[in-house]
């Protein structure tokens, strides 16, 4: 399990000074996943010709529903502010060796809480500014505590994250739909039982001069951030090792425990302010719209990153364009609106397997000195 | 008053019954692969393909049998790829089960699409209440075939497992792959018969849900049974017989809710929805780390370290 932590480690064990090597070691961890991406491309074409579809008319219409516009390229980058959070909620537990994807849940309960917290906000007509602010806090607070425990039980018991995480996605899930079918509900709509609507004065604005809101500018800045803490300072360094061998960082005195707990809660948060988003500036309410899989998207995001936050960006860019051109897709090739769950299942599958592909090129290994059995 | 505890009663017996053959088949299936040394926890999407592969072959065919057969040999395709790529290196199995896990619901939901309307023909069942002569008791403790075939299958295994040299073989495999290739065994082959086996009994699962009960197809057939399954796999610490028992309970604490409601008690219904996932956390944080658990595991294992 630990080896999904490993190409930072490789990196920066064996780059130093030798320019040379770490741009061949950067060129295999781009090369490898975009052959990757190739193969499903071309796996999905025979997928598409064999239903009789047309291959070449797909992944036109992927290409305008997600980037050919500005109208378009807005709405993907609209999609990808949730996708890049969500994606960093599986990234930072990854580094230190953890399979974590509860990313969806997080999301759901930390948007769920941010707009339970806003009613009486709302009601009381307190200031816009602080009741956002509020919002946020509570929603990515409710979502570290949330990933937080998966950490904790990870930690004190032994309980398998992966596992442990989905069951709670599933009781985020529930939790929401307990309060908004039930005490939480707003008895004024009534189509779909939602919580209360924020309304319009309390929703966040979008970025001057686009139409995308500022969950685009946060996921960014976000990532920025996390790559720095990852990459550059004694505590990335700490959960690297980690990381890479649990029994050697307690050798050393590294709190193992503390750094898997705190990983959990950054990626917890992340989700969670994702959530918070999605009901401030997309949804206005928290109802089931929540529960739309970008927690899951997200964990496919973050492999093809290979679990570094600033190649997160791109990657969830390129998936949000996919996931905007859905109904596009949808509408012109009468296909199923899970088409896009069968492309992202399959990239996922020959992602996976194209880390078999590591170390397997010279071009890539010249004048290395580390390795990589 | 005692009316409505028996009525409960019976419906909470019923309900276990009734809701434990998915999870009985999934388990049975994951206790197999992780008995060889390598986890699937991809059985989720192999629940869910298996649910809507069973559902079309039996609309189409007409037999809700052949449509069981199907939803075995979907789950034994997914399996199969399953088994064969965790046999590259570097490629991580509990990875690779998400994957298959997203991978095997997208192909469901993409073509089950033409089937959440139709009809299909459903797997008959007969009562072990009719001496009663209560008519409620009868519908409470009607039993499927597939249950008996699933409770079948436990024992085949316990048995196998004890005292065959296949059962040997794969619990070699799981303990110590090198012990095995020192026998001569092929690891890697071991393995993917394991986990093929595996996807081919989630599958059967999957066809329960469609075919039996709920007894149709649509995307929310299966919300975590696959998943929670898996979970119990640790909590009956790999032993067959363990997973029916575990998965008979969990049946039990699933119909709780339903039981509580057909008297009248409504209060709490999406708590009991939840109960189920909270049960099984609970569960595994009670089985994780126990004694008795690290003896039983199989040492190849990854879920455990």
């Amino acid at each position: 399990m630990a080896d999904i932590a490993e190409p930072l480690r490789a990196v920066s064990l064996s780059g130093g000074s030798d320019l040379s090597i770490r741009v061949r070691r950067g060129a295999e961890y781009v090369a490898i996943p975009l052959f990757a991406l190739a193969v499903s491309a071309a796996l999905f074409s025979l997928f598409l010709l064999a239903l009789g579809k047309s291959p070449a008319q797909f992944y036109e219409l992927v290409y305008r529903g997600g980037f050919g516009t500005a109208f378009s390229i807005q709405n993907t980058l609209q999609r990808s502010a949730p996708l890049i959070l969500t994606a960093l909620a599986v990234a930072v537990p990854a580094r230190i060796g953890l399979i974590m994807i509860g990313g969806e849940g997080a999301l759901v309960i930390g948007g769920f809480a941010a707009a339970a917290l806003a009613i009486p906000l709302v009601t009381g007509k307190a200031p816009v500014m602080l009741t956002l602010v509020l919002m946020a806090i509570t929603g990515a607070a409710i979502g570290a505590v949330w990933v937080g425990i998966v950490g904790y039980l990870r930690h004190a018991r032994g309980v398998n994250e992966t596992i442990s995480s989905l069951l709670l996605t599933y009781i985020g899930v529930a939790v929401m739909n307990f309060f908004v079918e039930g005490s939480l509900r707003d008895l004024t709509n009534p189509n779909k039982p939602s919580t209360m609507p924020l309304g319009d004065a309390y929703m966040v604005g979008k970025i001057p001069g686009t139409d995308v809101h500022w969950g685009l500018a946060a996921g960014i800045i976000l990532a920025i951030l996390l790559y720095v803490l990852l990459a550059r300072t004694t505590f990335g360094f700490a959960v690297r090792v980690a990381g890479g061998n649990a029994r050697a960082a307690l050798a050393q005195g590294l709190p193992v425990g503390k750094l898997i707990v705190i990983c959990c809660m950054i990626a917890g948060a992340c989700a969670g302010l994702a959530g918070f988003f999605e009901v401030a500036a997309i949804q206005g309410r928290a109802n089931a719209s929540l529960v739309a899989g970008y927690g899951f998207t997200g964990i496919l995001i973050s492999f093809l990153a290979r679990h570094n936050p600033l190649a997160i960006i791109p990657v969830a860019i390129l998936f949000g364009g996919i996931v905007a051109s859905g109904g596009l897709i949808q509408r012109r090739m009468a296909l199923p609106d899970a088409t896009v769950l069968v492309l992202q299942g399959l990239t996922f599958v020959v992602l996976l397997v194209s880390e078999t592909l590591y170390g397997r090129f010279k071009i890539f290994q010249a004048g290395a000195t580390v390795d990589r059995t | 008053m005692s009316d409505s505890v028996l009525i409960v009663l019976f419906a909470i017996v019923g309900g276990a019954l009734r809701v434990s053959t998915p999870f009985m088949f999934v388990a049975l299936g994951e206790c197999l692969t992780e008995k060889s040394g390598r986890v699937n926890l991809g059985l989720e999407g192999t629940l869910v393909l298996g649910a809507m592969s069973a559902y079309a072959v039996s609309f189409h065919s007409g037999s809700p049998w052949l449509g069981v057969l199907a939803a075995g040999g979907a789950g034994a395709c997914l399996g199969a790829l399953h088994g064969y790529v965790c046999k590259l290196p570097r490629v991580n199995d509990i990875a690779i089960g998400i994957a298959m896990m997203l991978f095997g619901t997208g192909l469901a939901f993409f073509f089950g699409k033409a089937y959440i309307q139709p009809s299909a023909p459903r797997l008959g069942s007969f009562s072990l209440g009719e001496w009663t002569g209560s008519a409620q008791i009868a519908t409470a403790l009607q039993i499927n075939p597939l249950l008996i075939v699933g409770i079948a299958v436990a024992l085949l295994m316990a048995w196998a497992f004890a005292n065959t040299k296949w059962g040997l073989i794969v619990r070699m495999t799981g303990d110590s792959a090198p012990a095995a290739k020192a026998m001569g065994v092929s690891v890697d082959l071991v393995r993917f018969l394991s986990t093929t086996l595996g996807g081919f009994l989630a599958g059967v699962g999957g066809a329960f849900l469609s075919l039996y009960y709920p007894g149709s197809w649509n995307q929310g057939l299966s919300s975590g049974q696959g998943l929670m399954a898996v979970a119990l796999v640790i909590f009956a610490r790999w032993s067959p017989v363990r997973c029916v028992i575990a998965a008979l309970l969990f049946g039990a604490a699933g119909a709780i809710g339903p039981a509580l409601q057909s008297i009248g008690i409504t209060q709490g219904y999406y708590f009991f929805n939840a109960a189920p996932y909270i049960l099984t956390l609970f569960i595994m944080i009670a089985s994780a780390g126990s004694k008795q658990a690290l003896r039983d595991v199989p040492g190849e294992l990854s879920i455990t370290k």
